[in-house]
């Protein structure tokens, strides 16, 4: 899949602008980072882990790499520190905290 | 494209049966409509077709009018033909959407039979809804007959699909009077409608694998007007493909169509201008009008938008006085949709003639050659010097 490439998107000029603003690509999204809207982030204990996979399933940003059937640490770029993951996981191996690192 | 010359045949039907069979010859991938008067018998008779198997298309039996362009929408975003029908409070209905449509270069092609908008509630002609819906990006192509309706629906698809346009196109023509009326006229033979109108080959389509995209993005402030620059710009633009199109269609059929029907207008001292099936009317009038000397003429628009300003504008400026018909009113404003294009357009041109308005036929009402010549009469008055052209519009025929 081609990469769109937007530098500078905020200045093109409505030549460069595609057409009826179609978005000439798909999963795009993964470029818009939208972990610095949050106010709290999420910390793993990844000895507490069990991975269950819950945290994934749950997670609405796709925020939970997972590889070979296991999850690793969070995607920052995108999560928006919503805590649904720190509530759902069984084995308290979440936790939230305030964005700066304060519990 | 091929240059031969179509087969005709003259046929008697009405202007919704002869849009019905331009929409059975283009055999368009999807129709999404729902019925109103007067429009009902678009869809009755190509839904006849579709039942039938005499077309390919994919015909869906929608809830309303909104439903109808969300699935019209859908379906041009996915890259296939469409086409649909409405009039009135249908369009009222799907307005939303007509922005949309626009806005996301989709070749939709729909006629608008035009009927009034209710309040009172009232199912006759006027031009009230595709007036209401001018700024909304589509390309308005008015016709006076049953003729102009279907040679208008076959080039409507060229134009809206023509790359450099990418636009939806509302055929228009006048409720009950065009769309009920049995008229006769020539029909071309469907190879030749096929041959016109070509396999479309959407440059952006959902259903394209290799290349996937997205449609109706939200944006911010930050890209918003440059999207509506770019359609500003291809519907200006569209103004020179309805005139290759048309040229094209021409050498096919014969029939020569332009940015606006001239009739008399050479020669004239007066021109009324008026869109649609009243310039029948008003071309009887003036028939009868220089039989008694009087030499006036009828302008009639067939592209609204985009308003050919310039052309007609460079044409108008020759009488000694206008008058323009508007069958839709701009409430609010000092008159009629029309006539708020053709002052502008005559602003500050040399020799710009007296302009005046008048408002008729709203709901349906009768528009005899009795008050257009009651038009003629007021634009030699006022040529003369001895009537000042009243800068509201009147309301020809309304009842004190």
């Amino acid at each position: 899949m081609k990469k769109w490439d937007i530098t500078g998107i905020n200045d093109w000029g409505w030549k460069k602008q595609p057409m009826g603003a179609t978005i000439p690509t798909s999963g795009n999204a993964e470029d818009f980072k939208t972990g610095d809207w949050r106010t709290e982030k999420p910390v793993w204990d990844e000895g507490k882990c069990i991975q269950c996979l819950l945290c994934w399933i749950h997670c609405p940003d796709t925020s939970i790499p997972v590889e070979n059937e296991k999850r690793l640490d969070f995607d920052f770029d995108h999560c928006k520190g919503c805590g649904i993951c720190a509530k759902i996981c069984p084995s308290d191996a979440i936790h939230m905290v305030n964005e700066r690192g304060e519990e | 494209m091929a240059a031969n010359v179509a087969t005709q045949t003259t046929v008697a039907m009405t202007g919704n049966s002869g849009c019905a069979l331009a929409m059975k010859q283009i055999n368009p991938d999807v129709v999404a409509a729902y019925p109103i008067t007067p429009q009902t018998t678009i869809v009755e008779e190509f839904a006849n077709y579709v039942a039938n198997g005499l077309v390919d298309t994919e015909y869906v039996n929608v809830e309303s009018e909104h439903s109808a362009m969300s699935a019209c929408i859908g379906s041009a975003a996915a890259g296939a033909r469409v086409i649909t029908a409405t009039s009135s409070q249908g369009l009222a209905l799907m307005w939303e959407e007509l922005s949309i449509a626009s806005a996301l270069r989709l070749p939709i092609v729909m006629h608008n039979v035009n009927r009034a908008l209710s309040g009172p509630i009232n199912i006759h002609c006027d031009h009230s809804d595709s007036m209401g819906a001018r700024d909304m990006g589509w390309i308005h192509l008015f016709s006076e007959n049953a003729q102009e309706a279907y040679d208008n629906t076959i080039m409507a698809v060229r134009i809206a699909e023509h790359p450099d346009v990418q636009l939806p196109v509302m055929v228009l023509y006048d409720g009950f009077i065009i769309s009920h009326a049995i008229d006769r006229f020539d029909i071309i033979d469907d190879a030749s409608v096929k041959a016109f109108v070509g396999e479309y080959e959407p440059s952006r389509s959902l259903l394209n694998m290799d290349d996937p995209m997205a449609f109706g993005p939200f944006v911010m402030p930050a890209y918003y007007m440059e999207q509506r620059k770019q359609m500003r710009d291809a519907l200006m633009n569209s103004k020179n493909i309805v005139l290759e199109v048309s040229k094209e269609y021409g050498d096919l059929t014969g029939r020569n169509y332009s940015l606006y029907d001239n009739y008399k207008l050479d020669d004239a001292d007066y021109a009324i201008v008026v869109l649609g099936s009243t310039a029948g009317t008003a071309k009887y009038v003036v028939d009868a009008m220089r039989a008694k000397g009087v030499k006036v003429g009828v302008l009639s628009p067939r592209l609204f938008r985009p308003f050919p300003s310039e052309e007609i504008a460079e044409v108008l400026s020759k009488f000694k006085a206008v008058a323009v018909m508007d069958r839709a009113d701009s409430i609010g404003a000092i008159g009629g949709p029309v006539y708020l294009e053709i002052k502008s357009a005559l602003y500050g041109v040399e020799n710009e003639p007296p302009v005046v308005n008048y408002v008729y036929g709203l709901g349906g009402r009768e528009i005899g050659p009795d008050l257009i010549e009651r038009v003629v009469s007021d634009l030699q008055k006022i040529a003369a010097g001895e009537m000042k052209p009243a800068e509201e519009t009147t309301f020809l025929g309304v009842k004190e």
